[in-house]
């Protein structure tokens, strides 16, 4: 029986799904070691004390809730000080954070802090005698790497998505606790969190590509592509020759045998049929959706996902279900 | 990057470094444009002061002049990745490097070198090479371009090139001409003649159905006077200018592999991927002998190049040697790019695809620098000691 | 302005990878190696760094085997000044054990930046970078997609899921380059030469415990294609559901 500690993090005072996976995760192993307390901690603005009712309806036993002006945006140095001190007064078995952008940023300052070992990006994990065994993507996905961490605890960032958040309700017991550093004294300050992330990424770079053909009909159905790949945030937007050389897109979106050769995380091939110079510039993506409405097309032989229909009809509902996916992250 | 027999392994570090610094700048800048290029028929001239920050110009001369001071397989390696974008893009640096640079560095004076070395290396002067002349191709000692040297030791030239590649875009040409009257070979000597010079036109070949993203061009000289210094105080006879013909080939020698590697990679890839009758087309037997015919002269090539380099850095390299390279490796690199343009069907007629472009570029290739023939004759007379030129 | 930049030698991306004999690595035969990408991006930033100031220094560091010694020769022929080879036969693939190694060399070298790469392209951990940070006491701000520098303060703009952040920082500092900075320039021809000319010092290094190792290595599924999940908009919702909980790439 142990207990283990989750982060669970917000933005803007509202929780993040991530940060919900994390307490499902923290759950998930003191259930497997034969019930211990999932202690969860939350930090914000005043206010984020509402969220410790949901934390407590998804398996937290514990909330610890920093509560502080200072902390209406994410303060680095602060959180990861508080953490590590409430992690360090623990004796968990495991401490979850999320895999996210600021997950990421924190869990190995947390780890260095504490001198533990940190898994990070885990996308599985369970015990295993004295040590946690992960599983963790490695070179860009193609391969998948198991590790054995061991030491008091492990520290684990979790890929989004890994665990998906269930309720498990109880009624946590919220302490409020103070910052182990004030804000006001940290070296590394946040001055502002801009909404969308507009920087242009290149297509070689963009972790998800959005990408149109002729099946778009007028250069102006772009827009559409362009809307989803806004909604990503970190997406950039590509084309097919058909579509660069009637001059709907500049050239140096082509994606292509004479374009740009591109193997994103994610590929969305809009109203592209999949002619063999196309697939050669895309084909080695990771994971490929197609939209088009002719089942036939050759571009629907190596999607992952395909949907048949109009493009025109359907960019628009993904592209809102995609920026509720992000908000809720 | 086709390297099947780990020739990697034999080369150093600096020379694959270079190698991979020529090969993505050919990946980022030259095979997005290349195409359209060729259709066009332009040379793609905003490379130049890209190519020339790069270092690839005379990239085997001497640091003092502002060039890389590489050894000779480093440039082989380059002029193999250049063509392994375009035969014309691997020619403009040819002539700017072993045929213009190279002979003012052999047989330039301190001052010249001075002069024109550091802004070739640098771009901002472009040469051409004047050696070929309408009526003597494959025969250079027949010219009948004359200098004549006027009282006051300045020089007046007339007569015609043609062939010459970058001629309307050059500063500066390489001109050789007779300064004995037009029997006597031993004569030939090179100048150095800028094109502003009044006199002087060149008019770019047009028509041409290969080499089409480089321009080539017919020059004339009508009464030009240059100085008396403008000749290259070194050079003697017609071995001067086959001296240079032989460092250009060298890097041909090279080049014609890498413009084999595209076709061959192009083609593996297509058949890989296309699909016919339920299957990709890479898993037939005819395709696969194809490919592995292809493959297998690649790889003679490119061990071919790789020690012909050694010898040249060894300095035991005879042109008999490189005109075995040459000709066998332009040879061999046409016959990989016609089968790569039939193994991609009729989408291999498309500028979309390079092997169709390579394909027509190297029946340039094979004629230029002396002709496969022409090599095959200077075998002939190495074999036997008799020639059967005359 | 003194810059020391992390670089690490990776596999590049492209390859097809497979799997050692022993099932814990991957088979290295016929596998090039470069800078890893990220860490690239790290060392065409400190270069830009540099210039713009008109001064400074920028030394690279890379720990691991004598291999590692070409790519820190990479980006000395980019234009870094001098190179530090950590030498050690065996990197443990525990993030924490390497910041301690780093960070024992960065300790004490003045540096005013020192810059990471915001992760391995190979280990993909994204770890190193903010642990030395920790050990070193030193502020740090991680995945930077733009960085400034004036007056001994920093500004970086990191990406978030849907939104970006606005961060200032005192120097000297930590920080780790994402993608969007600049691409990495082309190694020159004289640059390469000039490389082989500037210091390259060679220190062995004692790495720590390490607590995480690899059980195994494998190959992800093979993709299948062909899966058509639905007809127009009604399949968005499983569209959405799949890449977050399949492909996990939402």
């Amino acid at each position: 029986m142990a207990n283990t500690f989750a982060f669970v993090e917000s933005r803007s005072g509202e929780l993040r799904r991530v940060g919900l996976e994390a307490v499902t995760a923290a759950r998930r192993l003191a259930d497997a070691t034969g019930g211990g307390e999932v202690h969860a901690l939350v930090m914000g603005a005043p206010g984020i004390s509402a969220k410790a009712e949901m934390i407590g309806a998804y398996g937290a036993d514990v909330v610890e809730v920093v509560e502080h002006a200072g902390l209406a945006l994410y303060s680095p140095e602060v959180v990861a000080a508080t953490a590590a001190a409430r992690i360090g007064d623990g004796s968990y078995r495991a401490a979850f954070f999320s895999a996210s952008a600021q997950g990421k940023d924190l869990a190995p300052r947390v780890a260095a802090k504490l001198g533990v070992s940190l898994g990070a990006d885990v996308t599985a994990f369970e015990t295993s005698g004295d040590a946690i065994v992960v599983r963790h993507p490695v070179n860009t996905g193609k391969v998948i790497a198991t590790l054995s961490i061991t030491g008091t605890p492990v520290l684990l960032s979790l890929r989004p998505g890994s665990v998906t958040a269930e309720r498990a309700p109880r009624t946590p017991r919220v302490a409020t606790i103070a910052p182990a550093i004030d804000p006001a004294a940290a070296r590394v300050v946040p001055r502002e969190l801009l909404a969308g992330n507009t920087a242009k990424l290149d297509l070689g770079e963009a972790p998800v590509i959005v990408s149109g053909g002729r099946g778009l009909r007028a250069p102006e159905n772009f827009k559409l592509v362009e809307d989803l790949a806004a909604a990503f945030g970190n997406a950039a937007v590509g084309a097919t020759r058909a579509v660069t050389d009637d001059g709907w897109r500049p050239h140096t979106d082509q994606i292509g045998q004479t374009g740009r050769l591109v193997s994103p995380d994610l590929y969305i091939a809009c109203g592209i049929s999949g002619a063999i110079q196309h697939l050669a510039g895309m084909r080695t993506s990771k994971t490929i959706v197609a939209i088009n409405k002719d089942r036939e097309a050759p571009i629907f032989k190596i999607a992952d996902y395909g949907v048949v229909g109009d493009v025109l009809e359907i960019l628009p509902v993904l592209t809102e279900a995609v920026r509720k996916a992000k908000q809720s992250h | 990057m086709t390297d099947f027999y780990g020739i990697d392994s034999a080369l150093s570090e600096e020379e694959r470094a270079v190698r991979d610094s020529v090969h993505r700048f050919v990946d980022e800048r030259v095979l997005p444009i290349i195409g359209d290029c060729y259709v066009e028929g332009r040379f793609p001239r905003d490379l130049v002061p890209e190519l020339a920050s790069l270092g690839v110009f005379g990239a085997n001369l001497p640091e003092e002049y502002g060039c890389a001071g590489l050894n000779n397989v480093s440039y082989g390696l380059i002029m193999q990745e250049l063509e392994r974008g375009d035969s014309g893009v691997r020619s403009f640096a040819s002539v700017q490097g072993a045929l213009v640079m190279y002979p003012i560095f052999a047989f330039g004076s301190d001052e010249q070198k001075r002069t024109y070395l550091p802004k070739m290396a640098s771009g901002e002067i472009i040469g051409c090479f004047g050696l070929t002349e309408p009526d003597y191709g494959s025969n250079p000692a027949g010219m009948i371009t004359m200098a004549r040297q006027q009282s006051d030791g300045s020089w007046v030239l007339n007569g015609a090139k043609m062939w010459i590649t970058n001629g309307s875009t050059a500063h500066v040409a390489v001109v050789w001409a007779k300064t004995n009257g037009d029997k006597d070979e031993r004569s030939i000597r090179g100048f150095v003649v800028p094109t502003n010079t009044p006199g002087f036109t060149a008019r770019d070949q047009k028509g041409k159905l290969s080499l089409r993203a480089s321009d080539t061009s017919e020059l004339v000289m009508q009464d030009v006077h240059v100085a008396g210094d403008a000749i290259l105080p070194k050079s003697a006879g017609l071995k001067s200018p086959l001296m240079c013909l032989t460092q250009a080939r060298y890097g041909i020698a090279w080049g014609s592999v890498g413009a084999a590697m595209a076709c061959f990679e192009e083609a593996a890839s297509y058949a890989c991927n296309r699909v016919m009758f339920g299957k990709p087309i890479g898993a037939f037997q005819l395709q696969q002998a194809r490919l592995a015919e292809m493959l297998t002269e690649i790889v003679k090539g490119q061990l071919l190049t790789l020690h012909l380099g050694r010898l040249k850095d060894a300095g035991t390299m005879t042109p008999q040697q490189v005109s075995l390279a040459k000709r066998n490796n332009v040879s061999m690199a046409t016959d990989v790019a016609r089968e790569a343009r039939r193994l991609l069907g009729a989408n291999g007629i498309l500028a979309e695809y390079a092997s169709m472009r390579h394909m027509a570029n190297l029946e340039s290739v094979y004629t230029y620098e002396g002709t496969h023939d022409v090599h095959t004759l200077v075998l002939g007379q190495a074999i036997t000691g008799l020639n059967a030129f005359q | 302005m003194k810059i020391a930049v992390c670089i690490k030698r990776a596999a590049d991306m492209e390859t097809r990878f497979k799997i050692a004999a022993d099932g814990r690595s991957i088979d290295e035969a016929g596998v090039k190696f470069d800078i890893a990408d990220f860490d690239g991006f790290a060392v065409e930033a400190a270069l830009q760094l540099k210039e713009k100031d008109g001064t400074g220094e920028v030394t690279v560091i890379s720990l691991g085997k004598d291999a590692v010694q070409e790519t820190l020769r990479k980006a000395l022929s980019m234009g870094a000044d001098k190179a530090v080879h950590l030498k050690t036969d065996a990197v443990p693939a525990d993030a924490l054990a390497i910041a301690r190694v780093l960070a024992a060399e960065l300790e004490g070298g003045g540096y005013d930046l020192m810059l990471f790469g915001r992760m391995a392209i190979d280990a993909a951990n994204q770890s190193v970078g903010p642990m030395a940070a920790e050990l070193l006491g030193v502020p740090c701000v991680s995945a930077a997609s733009q960085l400034g520098v004036a007056g001994g303060r920093g500004t970086a703009r990191r990406e978030l899921e849907g939104a970006a952040e606005v961060l200032e920082f005192p120097l000297p500092a930590v920080v780790t380059i994402d993608e969007g900075i600049a691409r990495p320039r082309l190694p020159s021809l004289k640059g390469i030469m000039a490389a082989k000319k500037k210091p390259l010092e060679v220190k062995p290094v004692q790495v720590g415990e390490s607590r995480v190792t690899v059980i195994k290595m494998e190959l992800p599924p093979e993709r299948t294609g062909g899966r058509i999940i639905g007809e127009g908009p009604d399949a968005v919702p499983e569209l959405v559901r799949l890449l977050q909980t399949e492909a996990k790439v939402l």
